[in-house]
């Protein structure tokens, strides 16, 4: 197993570095060093001023190994990432690191509860849906789902903004505070719209899920030796469904990190996300490669979390092989 | 050359029609496709009819000519391409918003040029709401079709490679698609339109250079599974070219497959590009620009709520038919080895 790790820890490591080179391929054909230093200092700045700029901030070197093996901008790229040396921010020159720090409560605390409230009302709905298989309620079940599913992101959230913010005033539009007395307030609307926007698809996922489950040999044994169908679904068709659900939420768990950019764009959350659409609107390199190494290297440790807890919930599941 | 745009929209219009003409009689000619296509037709009439509707709209709005336009018209140029949907419409813009049927102006309570005609009311600019949303449709079909055309043969010609020689080439194309699908979709998709300048057709190929990956994946996987089968082997045996073992027994059965992807992907590109919108960088026209641009427009008093009720509704109404046709073909083509991925 500790030899199955390895290897795909060593993969994931050339994934890392393939997505890092993407990054400053993509980010360096749209943008050159000079446009980073305008965004900081203003257009308006003298051309000394930009020039002292990029050798403050090490953009002053030529951007190809092949013009500077010594000294450019990619091996640089690559040393401070894999060195998880992220620096200073290109737009105002404070740490990202700190940035970090300051937008993972927020984002946590939106994405966190998301994703538990989520699941406790996924799962019991889609065993509902998928107990009363071939019936009108499933149906029904599943009709709801796909209206769910057919209603843009944006369409959810300006409709609640709308309708719950404005006309019912029961929450806040948008906004956010540190003390946890006021906090659940400001996140009312966003959860209500990412469970919301969530729910369709989940329900949908968890039913095809538990009705693959259900077709299995051992579930008619089980029905033939008597058992009701509570038990059943319980104890033979959720247990096995387990499987698939844990890929889905392990696989989850890295996206609570890095936000969601849409719902703290539009709910004023200052947290990973907004991090994000900040650093691309004012070029700021530094900051934007950070949130991408992050957020892929997050990505790819999940799936090698996802892969070992199979071998956890079941026991058919080897790595040696 | 140099091509009018409105010459090459109506050539790209014909072919794909030739193209959609073809493929029914392709159907009608296929025991297994015309028997998929009757279970279909029985068990999902109305969505169908709404997505035939909805291509009409977009076909009407694909054909544009020039001349024809009364001396009197002064809201287009003299010498502009227009489509029939522009033709009907033509002549009807106010002056600023008007609600639906109203009589009046929104603001200034002067009178309407066309009184009680605005069925959807106008928009800020005057437009009629109904004309714009009318308009919509092709550009959201443009966008899920040609996307879809770009990405699935991209993750074909990828996937089925992979699966079928393996070796060097599987690798490589495994690598790429875990480095792109380990990058922030959003970001990628954001970077990728930035670089080639916004427009239609960049946001299309963005959105399907983002989008390919998971059907690459589903390709290369089933192909590792058919090659191993004895037909393939049989074929092999036979003495059949490499090419055409992958054109007659590979990618036949990989047929159901394609047609789920593109209805189930087309939905899932036409809400991106709402979002796009929002971010500002959506293609002109489209019912997310819609949305965006009637946002603001919610906290007026009192409150224009025709225009983004309008774009909603009709982005809806595409998406929950494309959908359920979508889930019906699931249904008929592939009960099992594609389960609905979130």
């Amino acid at each position: 197993m500790a030899a199955y790790v390895l290897r795909r820890l060593v993969y994931g490591v050339g994934v890392v570095m393939g997505v890092l080179f993407l990054l400053f391929v993509l980010f360096f054909t749209v943008t050159e060093p000079e446009d980073i230093a305008r965004k900081a200092l203003g257009d308006k700045a003298p051309p000394e001023a930009i020039e002292q700029w990029k050798v403050n901030h090490g953009y002053d070197r030529p951007l190809w190994p092949w013009q500077d093996w010594d000294d450019n901008l990619l091996f640089e790229h690559y040393r401070k990432m894999l060195t998880f040396d992220f620096g200073l921010s290109d737009a105002d020159d404070s740490p990202i690191i700190d940035r970090i720090a300051e937008g993972m409560g927020p984002s946590l605390s939106l994405t966190v509860p998301l994703l538990v409230l989520g699941l406790m009302a996924a799962i019991p709905l889609s065993l509902l849906v998928a107990f009363f298989r071939e019936t009108y309620i499933d149906r029904m079940g599943v009709l709801v789902c796909v209206f769910a599913m057919s209603v843009s992101t944006l369409l959810y959230i300006i409709g609640a903004q709308f309708l719950i913010g404005k006309l019912l005033r029961w929450y806040p539009i948008s906004g956010f505070d540190v003390d946890p007395m006021l906090l659940p307030r400001f996140l009312a609307l966003p959860i209500i719209v990412g469970l919301l926007s969530g729910i369709g698809s989940d329900v949908r996922f968890y039913r095809t899920v538990f009705l693959e489950e259900s077709s299995r040999d051992f579930v008619r044994t089980a029905r033939s030796k008597g058992a009701s169908e509570v038990r059943i679904m319980a104890r033979h068709v959720l247990r096995n469904a387990l499987i698939p659900i844990l890929t889905h939420v392990v696989l989850a768990i890295p996206f609570l990190f890095t936000g969601s950019i849409l719902l703290e764009a539009f709910f004023g959350i200052p947290g990973l996300g907004s991090i994000t659409v900040d650093a691309i609107q004012s070029n700021d390199f530094s900051t934007l490669r950070t949130m991408v190494y992050i957020g892929s290297l997050l990505f790819i440790l999940g799936q090698v979390l996802t892969d070992l807890s199979y071998g956890l919930v079941d026991p058919r599941v080897r790595f040696d092989s | 050359m140099n091509v009018e745009p409105y010459i090459a929209s109506n050539v790209v219009t014909l072919v794909l029609l030739v193209g959609v003409g073809f493929l029914v009689a392709f159907v009608r000619r296929n025991r297994l496709w015309r028997e998929a296509a009757r279970t279909l037709w029985s068990r999902r009439k109305v969505a169908i009819l709404t997505v035939g509707l909805y291509l009409a709209i977009g076909v009407l709005d694909s054909f544009a000519w020039k001349g024809g336009v009364p001396e009197d018209v002064v809201d287009v140029l003299p010498n502009a391409p227009l489509t029939l949907v522009d033709r009907l419409f033509l002549g009807t813009r106010e002056a600023s918003y008007s609600a639906p049927l109203a009589e009046i102006e929104f603001y200034g309570g002067q009178p309407l040029r066309h009184p009680g005609t605005h069925l959807l009311g106008t928009d800020i600019l005057g437009r009629d709401v109904l004309y714009l949303s009318l308009k919509g449709a092709r550009v959201a079909l443009l966008i899920g079709g040609l996307t879809s055309l770009i990405a699935i043969p991209l993750a074909l010609l990828f996937g089925v490679g992979a699966g079928y020689f393996g070796g060097r080439f599987d690798d490589f194309v495994f690598f790429l698609i875990s480095t792109l699908a380990s990058m922030p979709g959003l970001l990628l998709l954001i970077t990728l339109i930035m670089v080639m300048g916004r427009g239609t057709l960049s946001v299309c190929v963005a959105l399907g250079v983002t989008s390919w990956v998971g059907f690459c994946r589903l390709s290369r996987a089933e192909t590792l599974k058919l090659r191993e089968l004895e037909y393939v082997s049989a074929a092999r045996a036979l003495g059949v070219s490499e090419p055409a073992i992958v054109l007659r027994h590979i990618l036949p059965n990989l047929a159901h497959l394609i047609v789920i992807t593109f209805v189930l992907m087309f939905s899932g590109l036409v809400l991106s590009e709402a979002v796009l919108s929002w971010l500002g960088i959506g293609v002109d026209g489209s019912w997310g620009q819609m949305i965006d641009g009637a946002r603001d427009e919610l906290s007026r008093e009192p409150i224009i709520w025709w225009n983004i009720g309008a774009a909603g509704t009709a982005l809806f109404g595409l998406i929950l038919a494309v959908n359920t046709v979508g889930d019906a073909i699931r249904d008929v083509l592939d009960p099992r080895t594609l389960r609905d991925s979130p």
